[in-house]
């Protein structure tokens, strides 16, 4: 039903002037004047309460035709800056130092993991919880004090500006309230599955500081398997056995051990491709399952979703308490008049006709979510990384921070970039809600 | 299903050719940062397997991840201070310093300002410090227009904001003025200058590289020579523009650098580092500084030139100042 039509139906529209001055203005007129005759002067107000009127309708055009005249101007110059810039390159590309080659894939995909996460994560919290306050009303006295503490926190939670959710996301997924050895830290994480570690050595032609001579023995790198993260080191030795990561994936090699500033060094190319400076201390790296799992969860793609839920989970709550409430109360009486439990009654019956209302929640929430900058600058604070995120705790960037960090630029070419990686950044926004929105409208159907 | 969705790899990535693993981490200032995205970026052609993320917490922020052990290499747009040296100390961690660039610091006007051509240290600091403050542009010049100073600078936790004042309060223990308008992102500094008149503005070089067409330099009469010098590549890296030129550093951990990995990194890096300094902007060091601070890492050489065994700030050109006898860990 669209506004207009409402218009037509009301009372006030349906009324002429002059029907009006006889019934109410004399009703209202008469305690005044206090039962004098009928003065025509009065005619006067009525014609101002119908200009009134009016005027009122034309502010409220005015004012609505403003905020869309807002929108189509932002969105136009939006576009008008924005598509020129927009490119295969961009889309697919890594964030180069040059703006021709520049792309934001890494951040896009950054932006799907971390908010793919965040909803599955928030939509069941935020959903549940309203139910639990709408729902099921309290037996005793304490768990209504409780339900209203809740309810008075999320309140005054979705007023709380976003950087400070990062720094709580910093102390409570982070680092865990300290609680764990510090994620990041040399000596790892406290508790870790799906990791294996390995000692990585380099050959001696290939150290950048080290004066071999021999110029034609190629870089090669080796791998020694270590039973974790904290075990002791490798000592290379002549003999050893050692992976090498080629282009046919891992190939086992013997290495040779010397001190490259007094043993004789090997003429022969071969050899001195598997020649390892003995005193060489090796790095310790990680290869990580998909399902890698850490505690503390540290910087990366869980933390950041976490912090998210703590921005966006109010709004999510405070929407499915509004759209619960909207059902009427009539139903849930009939169904619980038939014999179903309160649990039978919430999900076949209350919930179902809620959900476009929970969709309607769960779009704008999803909308703040996805354009967040300010926590995740604080939780990643990573704004170059050249692969997607492999696992939950890989680093990540967000789309948001990588056009942050071009308009930050003094280059020009960065920041039409940027404008075009806005344009992304809404189309993901718009396919996101156009989802929302299509189960909203199925929901919808299904009820009539 | 998730890994299928979203962990491809981009239709762009090219094929590898080494074998080299393993992750770098880098944080710190976003002054050095397109230096160290140069770095990462090229670096990444040749071993696209190794994982370079690089940070822009701040040259306060990245030394504060730096001085616990979280990043391996920190990018900062001034040296470290007593304090972030005590943190790194205490924690145990040894670092090479390591200048990469060159940064102008430049104070800009409006272009159709047609007065503020030269300013001196003095007025620099009657414009600048808390106390001192000028209200009008009259009382620093004799001759300049009645009217009100608007400053912009950019923001308090950056380090070009730290360098400035070190330079215009020196060791006295001053604050300089609070009423500027601030902004961390330098284009709204350059607009800002831009737009307003009887106004000045200072940030580094490059912004206002990009920005010659709306912004003039303020030359800087240097206090030594007493002549008025703008910054320019020729001027920056002579040191004749003075004292406003500034080295941008890298800190690397000698733990991680024993990384193989890390090493290579460092060594693209600094073979690298004039190129990509000019190019992003910056000004090269002399090829002197580069080839000392190689030398830094093969001899294992770690500490701070900037801070004297007594942990008191030593400030001085970076040709003086990065010599091996200075080192103090």
């Amino acid at each position: 039903m669209s506004g207009n039509d409402s218009h037509g139906d009301s009372p006030l529209q349906g009324q002429s002037p002059d029907a009006s001055t006889t019934e109410a203005v004399k009703q209202q007129a008469e305690p005044v004047t206090n039962g004098a005759p009928f003065d025509a002067s009065k005619l006067v107000t009525s014609r101002n309460r119908i200009t009134k009127d009016i005027r009122f309708r034309q502010m409220c055009i005015v004012t609505a035709s403003a905020s869309v005249l807002i929108l189509v101007f932002l969105l136009g110059s939006l576009l008008v800056s924005g598509l020129p810039a927009l490119s295969w390159t961009l889309l697919t590309g890594y964030p180069e130092p040059e703006p021709e080659n520049a792309g934001l894939w890494p951040a896009l995909m950054g932006t799907l993991w971390v908010c793919t996460m965040c909803a599955l994560i928030t939509l069941p919290l935020g959903i549940g919880t309203a139910i639990l306050l709408e729902e099921f009303t309290p037996r005793n006295k304490l768990a209504r004090n409780v339900l209203s503490l809740i309810q008075l926190n999320i309140t005054n939670l979705a007023g709380v500006p976003s950087v400070v959710y990062g720094i709580i996301g910093l102390t409570a997924f982070v680092s865990m309230f300290s609680l764990f050895d510090d994620a990041d830290s040399t000596d790892g994480p406290s508790m870790e599955m799906g990791a294996v570690y390995f000692d990585q050595f380099s050959n001696v032609a290939s150290d950048p500081f080290l004066n071999t001579g021999d110029a034609d023995a190629r870089e090669r790198y080796f791998l020694i398997p270590v039973d974790s993260r904290g075990a002791p080191v490798t000592v290379p030795k002549t003999g050893m056995l050692a992976y090498e990561n080629g282009e046919a994936g891992f190939a086992t090699v013997e290495i040779l051990a010397i001190d490259p500033f007094t043993d004789e060094v090997s003429a022969d190319a071969d050899i001195m491709s598997r020649t390892i400076d003995n005193t060489s201390t090796p790095g310790r790296i990680s290869e990580k399952q998909w399902y890698y799992l850490r505690l503390p969860f540290g910087r990366g793609v869980v933390a950041g979703a976490l912090t998210l839920m703590l921005v966006i989970l109010p709004v999510i709550i405070i929407s499915t308490q509004e759209a619960l409430r909207a059902v009427p109360a009539t139903l849930r009486a009939g169904a619980l008049g038939l014999g179903a439990t309160p649990w039978q009654v919430v999900w076949n019956v209350t919930l179902p006709s809620a959900i476009p209302g929970i969709m309607t929640g769960a779009i704008l929430a999803m909308s703040r979510a996805i354009g967040e900058t300010a926590p995740i600058l604080i939780i990643a604070g990573i704004v170059y990384i050249r692969s997607a995120p492999q696992h939950l705790m890989d680093d990540c960037t967000v789309m948001p921070l990588q056009i942050y960090n071009w308009i930050q630029r003094p280059q020009d070419e960065f920041h039409e970039i940027a404008a075009g990686g806005i344009v992304i950044l809404l189309a993901i926004l718009l396919t996101f809600n156009a989802v929302a929105i299509l189960i909203r409208h199925r929901m919808q159907n299904k009820l009539r | 299903m998730m890994v299928l969705l979203f962990g491809g790899v981009s239709p762009l990535a090219e094929a590898q050719n080494s074998g080299l693993l393993g992750n770098v981490a880098i944080d710190g200032s976003s002054t050095v940062y397109p230096i160290s995205e140069a770095a990462a970026s090229g670096f990444q052609k040749q071993y696209p397997q190794v994982k370079v993320s690089v940070g822009i917490s701040g040259t306060g922020g990245g030394f504060k991840r730096f001085t616990v052990g979280d990043t391996d290499i920190s990018d900062a747009s001034r040296p470290i201070k007593d304090s972030e040296f005590k943190a790194a100390r205490e924690s145990g961690i040894n670092f090479f310093e390591l200048p990469v660039a060159y940064d102008g610091l430049t104070l800009v006007a409006r272009k159709s300002n047609t007065w503020l051509n030269e300013l001196t240290i003095e007025e620099i600091k009657t414009i600048f410090l808390a106390g001192s403050a000028a209200k009008k542009w009259s009382d620093v010049r004799k001759g300049w227009p009645d009217e009100e100073i608007r400053i912009f600078a950019p923001g308090t936790d950056s380090g070009t904001f730290d360098y400035f004042k070190e330079v215009v309060v020196g060791k006295t223990g001053a604050s300089l003025r609070s009423d500027m308008s601030t902004s961390e992102d330098d284009n709204v500094l350059v607009t800002g200058v831009s737009g307003t008149p009887n106004s000045v503005g200072f940030f580094g070089v490059a912004y206002y590289d990009e920005n010659k067409d709306k912004l003039k330099s303020v030359a800087i009469v240097n206090p030594k020579t007493g002549d008025a010098v703008s910054p320019t590549p020729e001027t920056i890296e002579s040191g004749t523009y003075a004292p406003f030129s500034r080295p941008l550093f890298i800190y690397v951990n000698s733990e991680s650098f024993k990384r193989p990995e890390v090493r290579k990194f460092i060594g693209y890096y600094l073979q690298n580092a004039p190129k990509m300094a000019s190019s992003a902007g910056y000004v090269a060091l002399p090829a002197s500084i580069y080839k000392e601070a190689m030398m830094r890492c093969r001899k294992d050489k770690t500490g701070t030139h900037y801070l004297t065994p007594e942990l008191e700030k030593r400030t001085g050109p970076v040709t003086e100042i990065y010599q091996e006898s200075n080192l103090v860990n």
